[in-house]
């Protein structure tokens, strides 16, 4: 048992290792690229780190950040162990954020100890339903789920933007749409006057939960089976149809909770720009950490410390926001060119 | 609906159409080789971009297509580099392509937001002038002309050299193709370089010759659907062309009817084409025969 501890310890830090150093190139490589188009890397790296670790609020910013990420990178990594591609992190995120305010929207009046549980419980409803249907499709052999979740990534906020132009346009602004303010009872309490909120505590719960599903119980067995060889796992008995879609119900539940934070933490309302790209980040974050739930809390602060870059390099330089996809990019072109699919079997 | 409409309706699907038709023409000769690859809309957004920015600094549309050209194919080089020299997962290294377009684009793009440019000239048919109903219907820029002939020469090119049967041969069993003395990673690279140069004219359409403008993510889930397009032509550059005219007919309608100030939310229009796309795709699904390369998505690792 120690040495077994011991064996993963040293896997463990090869890997971190391994990471530090795709991670160094790709600041070497993302610095090179600015520097190229005129602008200032060093200062933007300088600024980032004074802005995220000078002090508490910077901080507690990151947490704030990184509450999406995990949601989004659980929705990713647990269809990934039924051998999966959920790439519809997006999508989800924008139908929990919907339904959760369709329940904000309907029952001003309730305290908070019924509306809360409710609304989590809708935003996971939300976000859940919209992966069922690339899960179904999947389950039935019509469509491969890759291109059906993508493609329903740019259908869901168009149905937050139908809803908040339409049926939920706040009256009192005129020029801005969105939707009504939420009660105060719907609102995710924030901790220690800064953002970070209660969806944080619930996004962990979610990481403990995918841990202790697919390490301890009968569950996450099965699921290996079927992520190994889908066709001997049937044969074995194990219901892979069910499985199909109970996990993509489950994983799209989880994006769906990370909207569901967004506008009742966050914004308070249903805007239509709720996410600069969290459930492709998810995917990221995913993909680095091999789905493995430490790894994922790893990598979802990590790349939490990335998009702080973005906003300096918003703020301080007029890039726009996106410029740091590159950045995300080149550590994981790196990693994907260090691990070839033939050394982890796939 | 009125003849105007109609006139409408088929000119900007024939616009929006033959974006697509480069695009899925691109995807059909990297898939055709083995290789998937997600990282379409990347560059298509790179060729956007790029051949706005090149148009505006040079004044010459045709400049900016090539240029776009140009830089769809390097950016498609990292992926192949990494895909078959490397061979990395080909849905995680297109996704990841498509997520470093996008900030690349961004970045590239970003001094020219707002710029005006002069388009691809229009080419007017049968010599006739400007205005009226015929002259819309019947003058478009050269890309579109050349959209349908391209389509040809790639099933030429597919069907008919010895080129074509090699590269299916290697789509179809890499360990195959190399038993007979080919060399399946020259060969898909060397269908990645086409399939960038076309993603990226394709993506120069859209910027140079529809919107006329640069906005990030403007190409908007196109290269997606033109994946699925693939699957709808069955991997075949003829039916492409169909499929391309379908689904450009689809975001045509769409933007003639709002123009038009039909009784429809624009939102739930936009979502027509992405819809209509799922929908072909389980039509097709139920049909369950497939004429996918035997070997897509695999890496070939060399002797074997």
């Amino acid at each position: 048992m120690q040495r077994d501890g011991a064996t993963a310890w040293h896997l463990a830090s090869a890997q971190a290792k391994a990471f530090a150093l795709a991670a160094l190139v790709a600041i070497t490589v993302f610095a090179l690229l600015l520097a190229a188009a005129g602008k200032d890397p060093l200062r933007a790296y300088a600024d980032t780190l004074v802005y995220v670790f000078g002090n508490a609020y910077g901080f507690s910013e990151l947490l704030v950040r990184m509450t999406p990420l995990v949601f989004t990178a659980v929705a990713v990594a647990l269809p990934a162990r039924i051998g999966l591609i959920n790439v519809g992190g997006e999508g989800q995120l924008y139908m929990g954020a919907c339904l959760a305010t369709a329940g904000a929207l309907a029952l001003p009046d309730q305290p908070a100890f019924v509306l809360l549980p409710l609304l989590v419980m809708l935003g996971f409803i939300g976000g859940g339903l919209w992966a069922l249907v690339p899960g179904v499709l999947r389950a039935l052999h019509l469509v491969n789920e890759t291109i059906s979740t993508l493609l329903l990534n740019y259908v869901a906020p168009l149905i937050v933007s139908y809803l908040i132009f339409g049926p939920w346009r706040d009256p009192q602004s005129s020029f801005y749409p969105q939707s009504p303010a939420f009660a105060d009872a719907a609102r995710l309490p924030s901790f220690l006057q800064s953002r970070v909120h209660a969806g944080l505590l619930l996004a962990l719960a979610c990481l403990a939960l995918y841990w202790f599903v697919t390490a301890r119980t009968r569950f996450g067995l099965d699921m290996r089976a079927i992520g190994g060889n889908p066709e001997a796992a049937r044969r074995l008995g194990i219901p892979v149809l069910g499985y199909i879609l109970a996990v993509m119900f489950a994983a799209g539940g989880i994006a769906g909770l990370a909207g569901m934070a967004e506008v009742t933490a966050i914004q308070g309302r249903l805007v239509s720009e709720l996410s600069p790209g969290y459930g492709f980040v998810g995917f990221l974050v995913s993909w680095l950490a091999r789905t493995t739930a430490g790894g994922i809390l790893a990598m979802a602060f990590l790349f939490a410390v990335i998009s702080s870059v973005g906003d300096i390099l918003q703020i301080t330089q007029g890039l726009p926001f996106a410029v740091v996809n590159i950045l995300m990019a080149v550590i994981l072109f790196i990693v994907l060119g260090r691990q070839p699919a033939r050394s982890t079997g796939r | 609906m009125n003849a105007a409409i109609i006139i409408g309706v088929v000119a900007s699907s024939i616009m929006s159409g033959t974006s697509l038709l480069y695009a899925t023409l691109g995807e059909i000769v990297g898939e055709r080789s083995g290789v998937v690859n997600l990282g379409l809309e990347g560059i298509m957004l790179i060729g956007a971009s790029t051949g706005f920015a090149a148009t505006a600094v040079t004044g010459n549309a045709y400049l900016g297509v090539a240029a776009a050209a140009f830089s769809g194919a390097a950016v498609n080089m990292i992926f192949a580099y990494l895909v078959v020299g490397r061979g990395a997962n080909q849905l995680a290294t297109g996704l990841t392509l498509m997520f470093f377009c996008f900030g690349l684009s961004a970045m590239t793009g970003r001094p020219f937001v707002g710029t005006l440019i002069t388009g691809l000239p229009r080419l007017p048919l049968f010599g006739l002038g400007s205005g009226g109903a015929a002259a819309r219907l019947l003058s478009y820029d050269l890309l579109v002309y050349l959209a349908a002939p391209v389509a040809l020469t790639v099933w030429w090119l597919l069907y008919r050299t010895r080129w074509g049967l090699a590269l299916r041969t290697t789509g179809e069993s890499p360990a195959v193709a190399f038993a007979a003395g080919l060399r399946p990673e020259r060969l898909r690279y060397q269908a990645l370089v086409l399939a960038g140069l076309l993603g990226g004219i394709a993506g120069a359409h859209i910027s140079v010759a529809l919107t006329l403008t640069w906005a990030e993510g403007m190409t908007a889930g196109r290269g997606f659907i033109a994946i699925a397009l693939v699957i709808f032509a069955k991997w075949d550059p003829l039916w492409a062309i169909a499929g391309a005219l379908l689904f450009g007919g689809a975001e045509g309608l769409q933007l003639q009817l709002q123009a038009a100030g039909a009784e429809v939310s624009p939102f739930i229009m936009n979502m027509l084409p992405y819809l209509l796309t799922l929908l072909v795709l389980v039509v097709w699904g139920w049909s369950r025969r497939t004429a996918a390369p035997a070997a897509l998505g695999r890496s070939f690792v060399g002797v074997e």
